[in-house]
């Protein structure tokens, strides 16, 4: 046993060398890419693989080997955690709104070169000046979507569903989901009080947490990705989470589990945007790899996979992608684009200073750990 | 009694083995869900080999893994050596000391203070990149290093003292007696302490999240980043894979111990009809 | 000419310590420090100790079946940390315990299997294992569905302590096995047998030879798995329901919102509460051999 592991340890050993070898010699240009995990169309299903599509466009259009380094991440936070340590170097990020401004407060993102990207003619008027981004110096709109309630209709009494209220009726105790992140979680309980998520009275987030609290014995439990199995099996009946990601359960529901969903009257919007960090290292090649996922194809790709709404006209008004999308979703995942940047003013998440954040934060310990 | 053990030896197994088992159905599954089952494909397996970020993530796993084995079993079975015929007993006591941190330590410190040393002196020398694949190298070495010592330390104890003099009295340089007598006498510790270096590093999560930086990603970090879509059906494909690549190595292995144990028997008897002669 | 030759294999001897020396310096003893540094700063880098006394005076209100009271945040989070970490580390050792000894009393070969059978699971990543008991132990999952098979009703398991001690267990307990294991393996069976001529029973056996002389092993052991659970972040979420917040989720948490001075706190003090911990349990078991 020992030997032949020892054996296969060489051999890997050498290959991955040889692997790392070829690496350093070649001299070919890197652009660091870091987003979220599985928000880029991957090859999966016959679709485009967006990255190495990009590589072999920028190998025939310039002449140049390129290969772009793909790292993920799995919150903002984390992304932010390493990018202000000031230990790492990335050349494009595709952050939340409320992410972005912060970063643009501490001076981490370059302006951009619109000159490079033509492309972004085709994001719509909508997503033009929002807060974030007043002046539409830093950003470029890769996704936005809304958040909604998923309910298993089979469980669910349709009498019961509307607003937010329905994920805190007693009478489904223990078959709700509730956001296992503090800011997604702090906002169910703001909006259903009326309350404004980026208040700087904390007096009004002790009145959200109360009632988290009071929500808390009725939660089944505090979820992100465990939501999918959850809501698919039947194991919940009711959780809140971004609007596409319904599509993905619906794809995988059990027999017996029949889910819908809904949007409450005031939700959270959001925008998740391209931008350039200011450790870039390779700022025209960013902006070219940004206005190259602007155009159709890989575009129309990620937007299938990812299947989040897109504020790329070439997206949308595109009828492959309204025919493989289909009536109900199309629906669901554009809901009124025309009056989107007053709802999304009026309700997107702010930053909030450290002070904010730290009590934040305090807060949901408190909470967790009733 | 045997066959109180024999259940007991089973169920453990099955404790052990549910949940591969699970890992291995649903990597079969039509659907994304990981758990409902809604038809027989290989579909995921199909994906997977598509997917060429996953694929290169389990190669940076790999190349991690292996890197970190390596020099930490030279390194480890260096230090043993010495720590061995170190005298002075607060010297010794110091470096037992020393090797017992990061045992004693969680992960998630000694992922947390490499971290903040990176940063910090990535900082100090205005590095772009102060967190990147040679700073998960050697975080990787920094704690599977104890476990090789404590592998191979005992077995330098074991050995009989008497037989590298023996080695020397016969003509051998030392050096030659070093590498000719004890390091077989010491082996089985050495590779004992290389596939733990391996295991534990392939592993690893908690320490990887916080010191790996730019473009060098593992497979554990990958899944982990998939916290916000779903972890699909294709790394549980993944596992399944690797569970058969196991699985096979070690019917491989059992074949040849069997070839060794018999040649091993048959020079032993040999050697007992001489003594006997 | 002998003495000068073996002279230079004691000084290379001596100098293959170097590299570990240097390397334990700088890699294991600086970061330590650094954790200190930050622990004992705030973000100007100026000395404070309010990171510290935020751990031990942080309060929160609290409201469960025993009505509202309020407790210190992070002591409770440490405790709850401390006692799921111990039951894990004592199911472990009972039910490893028995094993290693089993697995030691086999024939050779088959101890060499059933080793690497305990270490094939670590081989496949253990967030991927941690999700597949997520599907064993849902309430529609795989186990209910099985005993409701059996008529015997589903029971809920997942979101208690349970099943964050179960997924501790089942990570952690090829940790408790390995080094029991290695320790009974090199027993000597003479001294069981001498112990059974003077008339000791089974039980006396166990008691008086083979448990002190297992000790060291028993003791790495324990320290391999109450470490590593005590500190986790990832089972308690998965398979607590995001319900069980351990101490490794304030740290993750903490670092997360960007709070790395208390985060290293937090770090520090646990640091100095398990190294204090070990070093006890150590002197114990020190004494214990010596008698």
């Amino acid at each position: 046993m020992k030997k032949i592991l020892t054996a296969l340890l060489a051999a890997v050993m050498l290959l991955s060398l040889c692997a790392l070898a070829g690496c350093g010699s070649s001299k070919t240009l890197t652009l660091n890419v870091y987003n979220w995990g599985e928000y880029i169309s991957d090859g999966s299903e016959d679709s485009l693989d967006t990255i190495k599509a990009f590589e072999s466009w920028y190998e025939e259009t310039y002449g140049e080997k390129i290969k772009v380094n793909y790292t993920t991440y799995a919150s903002n936070e984390d992304m932010y955690a390493k990018l202000s340590s000031g230990a790492v170097s990335y050349d494009v990020i595709i952050p939340s709104d409320y992410m972005i401004a912060r970063m643009k407060d501490e001076g981490m993102l370059l302006e951009l070169d619109f000159a490079n990207i033509p492309n972004y003619q085709y994001i719509d008027e909508s997503f033009r000046g929002l807060y974030y981004d007043p002046d539409d110096t830093y950003t470029v709109p890769y996704t936005y979507g809304v958040v909604g309630v998923i309910y298993n209709a089979n469980v669910v009494d349709e009498n019961d569903v509307g607003d937010w209220d329905l994920m805190w009726n007693d009478k489904y105790a223990g078959e709700i989901l509730q956001f296992n992140n503090s800011r997604d979680a702090f906002a169910t309980a703001m909006y259903k009080l009326g309350i404004d998520v980026n208040t700087t009275d904390k007096a009004e987030w002790d009145r959200a947490l109360a009632e988290l609290k009071t929500q808390s014995p009725l939660v089944k439990s505090y979820v992100m990705d465990e939501i999918y199995n959850m809501m698919e099996s039947g194991e919940a009946a009711i959780g809140a989470y971004y609007a596409g990601d319904y599509f993905t359960m619906l794809d995988a529901q059990a027999d017996g589990v029949d889910l819908r969903f809904y949007y409450p009257e005031r939700t959270n919007y959001f925008v998740d945007a391209m931008c350039i960090p200011s450790c870039c290292q390779h700022k025209e090649l960013a902006e070219i790899f940004i206005n190259y996922m602007l155009s159709e194809e890989p575009a129309i790709a990620n937007a299938e996979y990812i299947y989040y709404a897109s504020p790329n006209s070439l997206v949308y008004e595109s009828e492959e992608y309204q025919e493989e999308l289909g009536e109900e979703a199309m629906e669901i995942l554009y809901p009124g684009i025309e009056n989107f940047s007053e709802l999304y003013n009026a309700y997107a998440y702010q930053n909030l200073d450290s002070e904010m954040l730290d009590y934040v934060n305090t807060l949901w310990e408190s909470l967790k750990i009733a | 009694m045997k066959t109180a053990s024999r259940i007991y030896t089973a169920l453990v197994m099955i404790f052990l083995f549910a949940p591969i088992a699970i890992l291995l159905v649903f990597s079969f599954n039509e659907s994304k869900s990981l758990s409902v089952f809604s038809g027989f494909s290989f579909h995921w397996y199909r994906e997977l080999f598509r997917d060429s970020e996953t694929l290169g993530a389990v190669r940076n796993t790999l190349v991690l893994a292996v890197s970190a084995a390596l020099i930490s079993t030279v390194m480890g079975t260096a230090a043993a050596v010495g720590i061995h015929k170190l005298k002075n007993r607060y010297l010794r006591a110091a470096m037992d000391t020393v090797t017992n941190i990061p045992m004693i330590n969680p992960d998630i410190i000694t992922g947390i203070s490499l971290m903040l040393m990176f940063v910090f002196v990535g900082r100090l020398f205005g590095a772009a990149t102060s967190l990147n694949f040679a700073t998960m190298l050697i975080a990787h070495i920094t704690f599977c290093l104890p476990y090789v010592i404590l592998q191979v330390l005992p077995k330098l104890q074991q050995m009989d003292k008497s037989l590298p003099e023996a080695a020397m009295d016969l003509g051998c340089t030392p050096m030659r007696a070093f590498l000719k007598v004890e390091i077989p006498e010491i082996l089985p510790g050495i590779v004992t302490g290389l596939i733990m270096a391996f295991t534990l590093s392939l592993d690893d999560f908690v320490i990887s999240y916080f010191t790996s930086g730019n473009g060098f990603q593992t497979l554990p970090i990958r899944i982990y980043n998939m916290t916000k879509k779903t972890v699909t059906p294709k790394m549980y494909a993944l596992a399944t894979i690797i569970f058969f690549v196991i699985l096979f190595l070690l019917l491989l292995s059992n074949l040849v111990d069997e070839e060794t144990a018999q040649a091993v028997r048959a020079a032993r008897e040999k050697k007992n009809a001489r003594k006997k002669g | 000419m002998k003495r000068k030759a073996s002279g230079s294999l004691a000084l290379v001897q001596r100098l293959a310590l170097a590299p570990y020396s240097a390397w334990s310096v700088l890699f294991i003893v600086v970061p330590l420090i650094f954790v200190a540094y930050y622990a004992f700063t705030d973000l100007q880098f100026h000395f404070t100790t309010e990171n510290i006394t935020r751990f031990f005076t942080a309060t929160s209100v609290v409201t469960d079946e025993s009505g509202t009271r309020e407790v210190h945040t992070y002591l409770l989070i440490f405790m709850r940390s401390l006692k799921l970490a111990v039951i894990s580390t004592v199911i472990c050792l009972i039910f490893g315990y028995p094993f290693a000894y089993l697995i030691s009393k086999a024939s050779e070969r088959t101890q060499s299997i059933l080793i690497t059978l305990i270490m094939i699971p670590m081989w496949m990543n253990f967030l991927i294992r941690t999700y597949a008991w997520m599907t064993i132990l849902q309430d529609t999952g795989i186990f209910n569905g099985f005993l409701s098979l059996l008529g015997l009703g589903r029971i809920h398991i997942i979101g208690t302590e349970s099943a964050v001690v179960i997924g501790m267990v089942y990570d952690y307990f090829p940790y408790m096995i390995l080094p029991i294991y290695s320790v009974m393996a090199k027993m000597d069976v003479k001294l069981i047998e001498a112990a059974r001529d003077l008339g000791c029973n089974g039980a006396g056996v166990l008691r008086r030879v083979i448990w002190p002389l297992s000790l060291p092993g028993v003791i790495s052991g324990v320290t391999m798995v109450l470490i590593p659970s005590i500190s986790t972040f990832y089972i308690s979420q998965k398979l607590g329901n995001g319900k069980f917040y351990l101490i490794g989720d304030a740290i993750e948490g903490q670092y997360t919102a960007n709070n790395l001075h208390f985060a290293a706190a937090i770090a520090f003090i646990l640091m100095v509460i398990l190294l204090f911990g070990m070093a006890f349990m150590q002197r114990f078991a020190n004494k214990r051999a010596a008698v």
